[in-house]
């Protein structure tokens, strides 16, 4: 909780993500067959799946804070978690959609991949449903924290389980020509991981400033300044 | 009072409710026998379906009976005999009664459904034992998932609505799994080739009763 108001790993991730996007733009990259330029998306695209798991694993974690202590703080972080990891999946399709028609021909193309993530989505816009519906703050709060750990542990199947289960066109599987089968080592390492670290560093700050916003709302409400 | 215990009684009583409304359960199968109907008629007589699609269309049937026979677990009884179980009996043997008795619910209603859907669409399946058994693990995976959801629905002011959106998402992965294994079946293929969908079918089981289980409690408190 004191990270939050806590400011040097949000000031951290503006020369991480300055790095990927210099380094990711102009940098070395080694020539695949299909791949070619676009292997630049490894930067922009893959982050987003990483910063977005991250993010609802640990808005997982607070959904069960909440139902041990059933402090209203912590239901306001796990949603606020979960918005902005739904916006960097949602990312995360649009992204891969523009580099699929271009390496696979279409936007969509019934990828298992694809597909796991497009439910994925549809289970967390489930959950915003659900907490619209309810009225009263306490049972929204733990309401949505039993549904946010149980769809989480649906998503983990789904995102981790099937696709390794059937063929996808993704890189890396399937027969494809993957990241990892000429090595990563050289130049895409050296950026790739930076790029993970930045774009959740950013997720954070994101869900934390939503987060104060959201608790300066409820005081305003409450009449208490 | 041990938890099989009260299991055993809150089974009897859920099977004597439902035995002496009999409209719920005969409404459920009559919904199910006019969705196969309602199937058989579009596709004129049954004329030609594929294997894919009698598959595919079995198994949408049984997931909107499903929905329909399982999200009433929670709405049928009013609030105040709600409030008199949660002074006699722990939530823990509450779900895990409900989850039991809605799986033979929803094994009765696939087999019946299943004799039905191959009377009037014929039956393409090559490899029936295996069948059975997906039929088995897909009733226990359903009522598993579904009766957490219907609890959850139930206290967002039994919304059928909610109720669908909720429970999609998370039987997808195992309709998935399901659709794949019984199409093995349907073509007869070694069973050594559906043992993986087998397995993470039983894997999504046990999570997702272990996690009704756990959260449960959490539900029934407020």
């Amino acid at each position: 909780m004191k990270l939050i108001y806590q400011n040097w790993w949000k000031y951290l991730s503006i020369p991480l993500l300055f790095y990927v996007l210099i380094a990711g733009l102009l940098g070395e990259v080694p020539r695949l067959p299909i791949l070619n330029e676009t292997i630049r998306v490894l930067h922009f695209h893959v982050p987003m799946w990483f910063g977005m798991i991250i993010l609802l694993t640990t808005s997982m974690i607070y959904a069960i804070k909440y139902l041990s202590g059933n402090k209203i703080e912590d239901d306001h972080l796990s949603i606020e978690l979960a918005n902005v990891g739904v916006f960097l999946g949602i990312l995360g399709i649009l992204t891969g959609m523009v580099w699929a028609n271009y390496t696979w021909g279409s936007p969509w193309s019934n990828d298992p991949k694809q597909n796991a993530s497009a439910i994925g989505l549809l289970i967390y816009f489930a959950y915003f449903i659900l907490r619209g519906s309810l009225q009263d703050e306490q049972q929204r709060a733990r309401i949505s924290a039993i549904y946010n750990i149980f769809a989480y542990a649906a998503l983990i199947p789904l995102l981790f389980i099937l696709p390794r289960l059937t063929d996808s066109l993704h890189p890396g599987n399937g027969g494809n020509p993957g990241f990892n089968a000429y090595d990563l080592d050289s130049n895409l390492r050296l950026v790739f991981y930076p790029a993970v670290l930045g774009w959740t560093l950013l997720g954070f700050w994101i869900s934390t400033i939503r987060y104060r916003t959201r608790r300066i709302e409820e005081t305003l409400d409450e009449g208490g300044i | 009072m041990k938890l099989y215990q009260e299991i055993g009684q809150l089974i009897s009583k859920d099977i004597s409710l439902e035995w002496r409304n009999r409209y719920a359960i005969n409404g459920i199968l009559l919904y199910t026998a006019a969705s196969i109907f309602i199937c058989y008629l579009s596709f004129q007589m049954g004329a030609a379906v594929s294997p894919i699609i009698w598959n595919a269309l079995f198994w949408i049937i049984m997931l909107f009976s499903a929905m329909n026979a399982i999200a009433k677990s929670f709405f049928q009884e009013n609030d105040q005999r709600n409030f008199y179980y949660y002074q006699i009996t722990s939530p823990q043997g509450l779900i895990l009664s409900k989850i039991i008795y809605n799986s033979f619910l929803m094994l009765l209603l696939c087999l019946l459904g299943y004799g039905f859907f191959s009377l009037v669409l014929g039956n393409p399946v090559q490899d029936k034992s295996l069948y059975f058994l997906i039929l088995l693990l897909s009733s226990f995976g359903f009522a598993g998932s579904l009766t957490m959801i219907s609890g959850i629905a139930s206290k967002a002011g039994n919304n059928a609505v909610l109720m669908a959106i909720l429970s999609f998402p998370v039987v997808l992965p195992m309709l998935l799994m399901i659709i794949k294994a019984s199409k093995n079946a349907i073509d007869g293929l070694d069973r050594a080739s559906s043992l993986d969908e087998i397995i993470v079918l039983l894997a999504i089981n046990v999570i997702i009763i272990t996690l009704s289980f756990l959260l449960f409690p959490y539900l029934w408190r407020s």
